[in-house]
C-alpha cells in the first residue's frame, strides 16, 4: 500500500470529495499542507485575512449549493476564523474550515500559536475534530464533509496539529460514510402530510413563509409549484429570497422587522401558515404572543430542534423541505382543487388592497436616496446579478428593492447580522460562478471590515462590484437611535472615511461615484460593465430610515412606516 | 410554550466515548440556559460508549427542546428521559459528620436505621456511605445536620429503566 505524508494524505481525501477551490491562509503550522497543496490541481485562493477565507468559502457554498473549504494556520489564523464560522453557523451553510494546529507533543503547553481551536469553536460548529491519529484522517476528512453537507447543513471544523501532517502512514481511499449516531431524516411522515392537505383544503387565508432552508433543499421550484396549485401567496424570511419569482401575483416580499405591510398583515390575519424551512428567528416573528394569532401552523423543517422551539405548531413535518414539497405537489395531484381560486378570492383581493395602499415607497429629490441605487441596480440588471450584502441598512434596502429572480443569489448574513461579510462573501461567489455578475451591496461601515479583501480580487481578476450606499453613518445603528434614543448619534458618525475611489484605484481596481441623482444610473452602467473590480461609491441621503420597520419586541402589525 | 410547569427531568444519555463529549454536552446546556441539577457520567460495557445521567429541571417545552438539542449533537447515540416511566434512581454520597463521643451513639443510630455505612472513623468525624434517592438522602441529611456536617460529596442521580415482571 501506498505510504503518504499527514499532508498529502489530507489532499488525497480533499479530491475524493470533489474540492476545487481552497480559500486560505499560511503559516508555519501549515506549511506542510501548502507545500504540497500547490503540486496539486486544486485551486488555492490567497486572502489577506482568515476572517475573509472563512466568508469566501460560505459564499462560494452558497452561490454554488456545494461545500465550500478554507485552510488557515494555527492560534490567530484559527482565531480569525471563528466570526466567519459563527456566520456560517447561524444561516447552516456548509463549509469545512481546516485549520493547523502544533504538534501534538506540545498541545495543552501553551506552546507558540496554539489555541484550543475545537473548544473555542465547539458551540459554533455543527461538529469538530482534532486529528489525533494520522489512521482516522481520511475518516474524519470524509465524515467533515459529509456532517457539512447533508441533513442542516452547517461549518465543520478539522484541527491538524503539525506533526500529523508530516508523518507518514498507509493510505486507502475512504469507505461511504455512515455514522450510528447521525441519520437526518428526509422523508416525511405521510399522515403528517395527509393532514396538510386536508388544511391547505379547509384553508380561506393560507400563507407561505418560506426560508432558508428552501434554499438548502434545492426546494425553491417545488415550492413555486406548490404556492400556484393551492393559490397562496408567498413571503419569505431574508435567507429565503430569491426562492419564488418576484414578479408573481402571489409574491408579498420580505417578512419580519423590516418586512412588507401586506407580508407583516398577511400574517398576522392568515388562518393557515405553511411555514417551510424557517426557524422562526425574532426578527421575523417579532412579539411572539401575537405572530400569526389566527393561524394554524404547519412547519416542515429538516432539524427537529427548530420545530415547536419559538411557536407552537399544529402539524409538525420533519423533512427534506424540497422532498416534502415535491410529495406534497404529488398528494395534491390527486385532489380536487378546482373550487379553490374562487375561496381564495377574498383573501387575494384583501392582499391586493394591501400592497396598493401600503407599498414600499421612497421619495426620490435633490439627493440620491439608497432605495433609488438599488432599485436602478436591479433593473439594470434584471434581477439577475448575485447579490452579496453587508450589514445595516444597505442588506434591508437590499432586501426590499433588489428583486432577485433566482435562489442561491441573495447572499446575506443573516442569522449573525455579520458586517464585513458581503465583500469575501463575494469573492467566493465569483471563484464558483465565473461567469455571473456579483455585486456587494455595501455601507460606508461594513465595506471597511474586510475591504483588504480587494487585493484577493484584483490578484485573482474576480471582477466583482461593490456598490456602497455612503450615509457617513453607522445608519441602521443610527436608525435606532433616531426613533428610539432621541437622536442621540452616540458614535455612529463615520466622521473620517477614505476616499473610496482613491482606495479603489489604489487596490488596481477602479473606483465610481455619484453624487447627484442624475449620475446614478450613469455610474452603474459604466461600473457594470468593467470587465475587473469595481468600487461604486453612492453618496446618499445621510438620514434616510429604513422602513416599515417594527421596533424590536413589538408585533409584526405595528409598523412605523413611511 | 403554553406546558409550564416547571418539572425534574432524568435523562440518560448514551454518548460516544470520545474526548470533548463531556464538554460539548455541559457547553449545550449553559450556551441555551438549560439547567443541570447533576450529572454523572461513566463508561458502560462497551468501553466505545458512555452514559450521562443528567438531571434538569424545566417546563416541557424546555425539555423538549434540550431532548432535541441532545440529540443533535453528533457525539449523542441515544437519548431517555425517564419522567413518566417505571426507573431506579440511586445516588451516593459521601458525609463527614462530627461524632464527638457524646453523639456517636445518634450517628451510629442513625447509620442503621439508614442502612448505611460508616466508612472511615477519625478522632472527631465519621464518614458514613449512603445510597438512596434524592428523599433518602435529604432526609438523612436534614436528620445529621444538628450534630454538625463537615462535608459532603455526592455523585448526582443515577438511574437505569426497570425491567418488566
Ligand atoms: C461585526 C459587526 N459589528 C457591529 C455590528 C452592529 N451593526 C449593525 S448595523 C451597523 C451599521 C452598519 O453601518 P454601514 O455598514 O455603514 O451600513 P448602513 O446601516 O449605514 O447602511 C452596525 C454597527 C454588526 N452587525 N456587525
Ligand atoms: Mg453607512
Amino acid at each position: 500500500m501506498k505510504r503518504l505524508t499527514g499532508a498529502e494524505i489530507l489532499l488525497e481525501s480533499l479530491k475524493e470529495e470533489g474540492v476545487d477551490t481552497i480559500f486560505g491562509y499560511p503559516g508555519g503550522a501549515v506549511v506542510d499542507i501548502y507545500d504540497r497543496l500547490v503540486k496539486t490541481d486544486i485551486r488555492h485562493i490567497l486572502v489577506r485575512h482568515e476572517q475573509g477565507a472563512v466568508h469566501a468559502a460560505d459564499g462560494y457554498a452558497r452561490a454554488s449549493g456545494r461545500v465550500g473549504v478554507c485552510l488557515v494556520t494555527s492560534g490567530p489564523g484559527a482565531t480569525n476564523t471563528v466570526t466567519g464560522i459563527a456566520t456560517a453557523y447561524m444561516d447552516s451553510i456548509p463549509v469545512v474550515v481546516l485549520t493547523g494546529q502544533v504538534p501534538r507533543g506540545l498541545i495543552g503547553n501553551d506552546a507558540f500559536q496554539e489555541v484550543d481551536i475545537v473548544g473555542i469553536t465547539r458551540p459554533c460548529t455543527k461538529h469538530n475534530y482534532l486529528v489525533s491519529d494520522i489512521d482516522d484522517l481520511n475518516r474524519i476528512i470524509r465524515e467533515a464533509f459529509y456532517l457539512a453537507k447533508s441533513g442542516r447543513p452547517g461549518p465543520v471544523l478539522i484541527d491538524l496539529p503539525k506533526d500529523v501532517m508530516s508523518m507518514k502512514a498507509p493510505y486507502r481511499p475512504g469507505k461511504k460514510i455512515k455514522l450510528r449516531t447521525y441519520q437526518p431524516t428526509y422523508r416525511p411522515n405521510l399522515r403528517q402530510l395527509d393532514k396538510v392537505v386536508r388544511l391547505v383544503k379547509e384553508a380561506k387565508r393560507p400563507l407561505i413563509l418560506a426560508g432558508g432552508g428552501v434554499v438548502l433543499s434545492k426546494g425553491s421550484e417545488e415550492l413555486t409549484r406548490f404556492a400556484r396549485k393551492i393559490v397562496a401567496p408567498v413571503t419569505t424570511t431574508l435567507m429565503g429570497l430569491g426562492v419564488f419569482p418576484p414578479h408573481d401575483q402571489l409574491w408579498l416580499g420580505m417578512v419580519g422587522m423590516h418586512g412588507t405591510y401586506r407580508a407583516n398583515m398577511a400574517t398576522s390575519c392568515c388562518d393557515l401558515l405553511i411555514a417551510v424551512g424557517v426557524r422562526f428567528d425574532d426578527r421575523v416573528t417579532g412579539k411572539i404572543e401575537t405572530f400569526a394569532t389566527q393561524a394554524k401552523i404547519v412547519h416542515i423543517d429538516i432539524d427537529p430542534s427548530s420545530i415547536q422551539k419559538n411557536v407552537p405548531v399544529s402539524i409538525p413535518v420533519v423533512g427534506d423541505c424540497r422532498l416534502t414539497l415535491q410529495i406534497l405537489n404529488d398528494l395534491l395531484e390527486k385532489e380536487k382543487l378546482n373550487g379553490i381560486p374562487e375561496v381564495r378570492a377574498p383573501w387575494l383581493d384583501q392582499i391586493e388592497e394591501w400592497k396598493s395602499t401600503r407599498p414600499l415607497a421612497y421619495k426620490q429629490g435633490q439627493v440620491i436616496k439608497p432605495q433609488y441605487v438599488i432599485e436602478t441596480l436591479s433593473r439594470l440588471t434584471r434581477g439577475e446579478a448575485i447579490i452579496t450584502t453587508e450589514v445595516g441598512q444597505n442588506q434591508m434596502w437590499a432586501a426590499q428593492y433588489y428583486h432577485v429572480d433566482r435562489p442561491n443569489s441573495f447572499i446575506t448574513s443573516g442569522g449573525l447580522g455579520c458586517m464585513g461579510f458581503g465583500l469575501p462573501a463575494a469573492i467566493g461567489a465569483q471563484v464558483a460562478m465565473p461567469d455571473k455578475l456579483v455585486v456587494d451591496i455595501a455601507g460606508d461601515g461594513s465595506i471597511q471590515m474586510n475591504i483588504q479583501e480587494m487585493a484577493t480580487a484584483i490578484q485573482y481578476r474576480l471582477p466583482i462590484k461593490v456598490v456602497i450606499l455612503n450615509n457617513r453613518y453607522l445608519g441602521m445603528v443610527r436608525q435606532f437611535q433616531e426613533l428610539f434614543f432621541g437622536g442621540r448619534y452616540a458614535c455612529t458618525a463615520m466622521e473620517c472615511a477614505p476616499d473610496f475611489v482613491k482606495l479603489a484605484e489604489a487596490y488596481g481596481a477602479a473606483g465610481l461615484r455619484a453624487t447627484k441623482p442624475e449620475e446614478v444610473e450613469l455610474v452603474l452602467k459604466e461600473g457594470l460593465s468593467l470587465e475587473k473590480p469595481v468600487l461604486m461609491d453612492f453618496v446618499v441621503e445621510k438620514e434616510e430610515l429604513v422602513y416599515p420597520m417594527v421596533p424590536a419586541g413589538e408585533p409584526i402589525t405595528e409598523m412605523l412606516l413611511v | 410554550m403554553n406546558q409550564t410547569k416547571e418539572e425534574r427531568h432524568i435523562l440518560s444519555v448514551l454518548v460516544e466515548n470520545q474526548p470533548g463529549v463531556l464538554s460539548r454536552v455541559a457547553g449545550l446546556f449553559s450556551g441555551r440556559g438549560f439547567n443541570i441539577e447533576s450529572l454523572c457520567v461513566a463508561a458502560t460495557t462497551d468501553p466505545l460508549v458512555s452514559r450521562m445521567t443528567i438531571v434538569t429541571i424545566g417546563d416541557m417545552g424546555v425539555v423538549e427542546q434540550i431532548k432535541k438539542q441532545l440529540n443533535k449533537l453528533v457525539n449523542v447515540i441515544k437519548v431517555v428521559d425517564f419522567t413518566g416511566t417505571d426507573f431506579v434512581q440511586r445516588e451516593l454520597a459521601l458525609i463527614k459528620v462530627r461524632a464527638r463521643p457524646e453523639n456517636r451513639a445518634e450517628v451510629l443510630r442513625m447509620v442503621d436505621i439508614f442502612r448505611c455505612r460508616v466508612v472511615d472513623v477519625g478522632s472527631e468525624y465519621y464518614t458514613v456511605e449512603l445510597t438512596g434517592d434524592e428523599g433518602k438522602i435529604s432526609a438523612f441529611l436534614n436528620l445529621l445536620k444538628p450534630m454538625g456536617i463537615k462535608e459532603i460529596a455526592r455523585t448526582g442521580a443515577l438511574a437505569l429503566a426497570r425491567e418488566k415482571k
